[in-house]
C-alpha cells in the first residue's frame, strides 16, 4: 500500500524534468532563448542591454508575424509559401501609391492583392483539393510576376513611406519597440482565435483528422477559405510594417523571411502535419531565430559557414525538441 | 491499346501538348529549326535533371527542398576543381562530384530517417548548409570546365543510317540527357529497391509491415536524387562554363514540373517520363511567349496560371473519378 502511493514519488529526476517539459513545451524553448542570450553576452560582453532587446525584438515581429500566418496554416496540415510575395506585393505596392496618394488609401489599395490570393489560394486548395505547397507556390509565383510588371509603371515615380509605418516600424518608446502596439493585439486575436473560438478548433480537427471532420459536418471549404484569407492578410500586413522597417521598396523585400517563418512554426512546436501547436510556441520561435542571426553576424564568419550553422541548428533544435514533446 | 492509353493517360497527353506546342512554335516562327532547338534541349538539361531528382524523392513519399542547393554546390564544386586543370582531370572530377551528390542525399535521407523531422523540414534546413557550403566553395561565380565536357552537349552526334535532316534534329545534349536518365532509371524501376520505393511512398505502414526496410529504402531514394542533382550540377557548368554559388530557379520548376508530370504529391504514383515531358512543356512555352514579343515579366505570370490551372484541372478529375 505505502510502496503504491510512493512510486510516482520516485521517479528518477531525469524522467520527471522530462515529462515536465513535454507538459510544458513553451519551457525548453524559453531556457534555449536564455542560453543563446547568455552565448552572445558572453562571447561579446555588455551588448545584451535594453537598447538591444527593443533592437531584437523590433526585427523578431516581422518574423513573428509571418511565422504567425504560418502557424495558423500549418494548423490544417497545410503550408503557405505565397505569404513572402504577399508581404513584398504590400510593402512595395504602398511605397509607390503613397506617392500620389494618402497613406491611408495607399495602405489599402496594397492590401487588395493580399486578399485576392488569399481569396484564390482558399478556392485551390479548399474546393479543387490541391496541394497546398502546389498552390501557394504557383499563387507566388503569379504575384511575383504581377509585381514586376507594375514596377515598370511606376519606377520613375519612386518611392515614399507613410510617416505612420515608418514610426511604427523603427520607432522605439520608453525603450519599447513602437510595433508592439500592432504586434501584441495581433498574437492575443490569433492565441485566442487558436484556443477560444470554434473556428479554431476546426483548424485543429482538420488537422488532425480531415476526413473524420468533414464527415462530422464541417464545410470544410468555408474554413479553408477563411484560413487562406486571413493568412493572406496578416502577411499583407506584415508587409506594410516591415517596409517601413526596412525603408527600401524591392521586389524581393520579404521573399528571405518564408522559409525562416516556417522554421520559426517547426521550432516553436507546430507540427507541419497538423493538428499540433500555437503561436505562443512560434512567437518564441522567431526570437530564437532572430537572436542565433545576431549570434552568427557577431561571430564574424563567412557568409557561407554562417548558413551552414543556421541550417545545422534549425535541424538540430527540431529534432531535439520533438524528441522532447513526442517521448512520452 | 486502349489499356496502355488508360494507364499513361497523362503522359499522352502531355505528348500531345508537346507537338502543338512545336507546331505552334513553327507557326509562329517559321524559321524555327534544329539549331533553335539544340538550345532549348541544352537550356532544359539543368532543370530535367532537378525535376528526376525531385521525381524521385516525390513518389517515396518525401519532398526535396534542397535540390536546388545541390545543384549549386555540385556544380561550384566541379567548376573550381576544374579551373586550370588538365583536360584528363575533369575525368576524375565528374565521378567524384556524382559521388558526392549521391553521398549527400544519403545524408539527407539518413537525417531525415534517424531524427524523424518531417522531410520538408530537415531538406529546408540542408537547404541552408548545402547553399551555405557552396559560399564556401565559391564566394563568387568563377572556375572553368574541361573543353571536352563542354563540347559533349554542343552540336550533333552523327548516326549512321539516319538522314542528315533528321540527325539534327537529335542533338548531343538530347542524347545525353535520354542516356544518363534511362541508366540509372530503368534498371531502377526494374530492381526490387524501385519498388520499395513506390510501396513506402503510397503507404509506408503497409510497405513495413510487408518488410519492406522502410528506412533504407528512403535513404536510397534521397541518395538517387542527390545523384540526379549532381548530374544536373555538373550540366550548369557545362553550358555555363562557371560555377555559381547562388541557387538557380531550380526548386519551384522541378516541383512544378513533377505535379505537372502527373506524380502525385502524396507519392506512390507516376513515372519519370511525364515530369521530364512536363519540364519540355514549361521551357518551350517560355520560347513561344518570347518569340510573341510578350514581356518576360508577363512569362511569369502565363506560366504560374497555367501551373495552378493544370492543377486544379488535375484535382478535378481525379475528385470526379473517385467520386464515381
Amino acid at each position: 500500500m505505502t510502496l503504491a502511493t510512493t512510486t510516482p514519488e520516485a521517479a528518477p529526476l531525469g524522467r520527471r524534468i522530462k515529462r515536465f517539459m513535454s507538459d510544458y513545451p513553451i519551457v525548453p524553448l524559453l531556457v534555449l532563448l536564455i542560453l543563446l542570450v547568455l552565448v552572445l553576452q558572453i562571447l561579446s560582453p555588455g551588448i545584451v542591454n535594453q537598447r538591444w532587446i527593443a533592437n531584437t525584438v523590433k526585427f523578431a515581429i516581422p518574423l513573428a508575424l509571418l511565422a504567425g500566418a504560418q502557424t495558423m496554416v500549418m494548423l490544417t496540415g497545410g503550408i503557405d509559401l505565397s505569404v513572402g510575395t504577399v508581404a513584398t506585393m504590400a510593402g512595395f505596392i504602398v511605397a509607390t501609391q503613397t506617392v500620389d496618394h494618402p497613406a491611408g488609401l495607399a495602405m489599402a489599395i496594397a492590401l487588395v492583392p493580399a486578399l485576392i490570393i488569399g481569396f484564390t489560394n482558399g478556392i485551390g486548395v479548399g474546393v479543387f483539393r490541391v496541394h497546398p505547397l502546389i498552390m501557394t507556390l504557383g499563387t507566388s509565383l503569379i504575384g511575383v510576376g504581377f509585381l514586376q510588371v507594375y514596377q515598370r509603371t511606376v519606377i520613375s515615380a519612386g518611392t515614399k513611406y507613410p510617416d505612420f509605418l515608418v514610426w511604427l516600424g523603427t520607432g522605439i518608446t520608453w525603450g519599447f519597440p513602437n510595433a508592439l502596439v500592432l504586434f501584441v493585439p495581433v498574437a492575443v486575436l490569433l492565441i485566442f482565435i487558436q484556443r477560444r473560438t470554434g473556428f479554431g478548433r476546426l483548424l485543429y480537427a482538420i488537422g488532425d483528422n480531415e476526413r473524420a471532420t468533414r464527415l462530422a459536418g464541417v464545410k470544410y471549404w468555408q474554413v479553408i477559405l477563411a484560413l487562406y484569407m486571413l493568412s493572406s492578410v496578416l502577411a499583407g500586413i506584415m508587409g506594410l510594417l516591415y517596409v517601413g522597417l526596412i525603408k527600401a521598396a524591392s521586389l524581393s523585400l520579404a521573399e528571405p523571411l518564408v522559409l525562416p517563418s516556417v522554421a520559426a512554426a517547426v521550432i516553436g512546436g507546430t507540427s507541419i502535419f497538423g493538428g499540433r501547436g500555437g503561436y505562443t510556441g512560434t512567437i518564441v520561435g522567431a526570437l530564437i531565430l532572430t537572436v542565433l542571426t545576431t549570434l552568427l553576424t557577431i561571430l564574424q564568419m563567412p557568409e557561407g559557414a554562417r548558413r551552414i550553422l543556421f541550417g545545422a541548428i534549425v535541424l538540430l533544435v527540431t529534432a531535439a525538441y520533438l524528441r522532447i514533446i513526442e517521448d512520452r | 491499346m486502349t489499356r496502355l492509353l488508360r494507364n499513361n493517360g497523362w503522359v499522352v497527353g502531355l505528348s500531345i501538348l508537346l507537338v502543338v506546342l512545336f507546331v505552334a512554335t513553327r507557326i509562329i516562327q517559321p524559321q524555327y529549326g534544329a539549331g533553335d532547338f539544340g538550345s532549348l534541349v541544352r537550356a532544359v538539361l539543368p532543370y530535367a535533371f532537378a525535376v528526376a531528382a525531385q521525381t524521385v524523392v516525390v513518389i517515396a513519399g518525401g519532398i526535396d527542398l534542397s535540390v536546388a542547393a545541390m545543384m549549386a554546390l555540385t556544380s561550384v564544386t566541379a567548376a573550381s576543381m576544374m579551373a586550370g586543370a588538365s583536360e584528363e582531370y575533369a575525368l576524375f572530377v565528374v565521378p567524384f562530384v556524382l559521388a558526392m551528390g549521391f553521398t549527400l542525399g544519403a545524408v539527407n535521407g539518413l537525417l531525415i530517417v534517424v531524427t524523424r523531422v518531417p522531410d520538408i523540414v530537415v531538406t529546408l534546413a540542408t537547404l541552408f548548409i548545402l547553399q551555405g557550403a557552396a559560399l564556401l566553395v565559391l564566394d563568387a561565380p568563377g572556375g572553368g570546365i574541361a573543353e571536352w565536357l563542354k563540347n559533349l552537349i554542343v552540336g550533333t552526334v552523327p548516326i549512321s543510317g539516319i538522314p542528315d535532316t533528321i540527325d539534327a534534329w537529335i542533338p548531343k545534349a538530347l542524347l545525353l540527357l535520354g542516356v544518363l536518365l534511362c541508366i540509372v532509371w530503368i534498371p531502377l524501376r526494374r530492381s526490387r529497391l524501385g519498388l520499395s520505393i513506390y510501396a513506402i511512398g503510397s503507404n509506408q505502414l503497409a510497405a513495413f509491415r510487408s518488410g519492406v526496410p522502410v528506412a533504407r529504402t528512403k535513404i536510397m531514394a534521397y541518395a538517387i536524387a542527390g545523384l540526379f542533382a549532381a548530374m544536373g550540377g555538373i550540366s550548369l557548368t557545362m553550358s555555363t562554363g562557371i560555377g555559381a554559388p547562388i541557387p538557380g530557379p531550380y526548386l519551384l520548376a522541378s516541383v512544378a514540373a513533377v505535379v505537372l508530370g502527373g506524380v502525385a504529391l502524396g507519392g506512390g504514383k507516376g513515372g519519370l517520363l511525364g515530369p521530364i515531358i512536363a519540364v519540355f512543356v514549361l521551357r518551350l512555352l517560355r520560347t513561344d511567349l518570347t518569340l510573341l514579343a510578350i514581356d518576360p515579366n508577363v512569362t511569369a505570370i502565363v506560366e504560374g496560371t497555367i501551373m495552378v490551372v493544370v492543377v486544379m484541372f488535375g484535382a478535378f478529375i481525379t475528385m470526379r473519378s473517385r467520386s464515381s
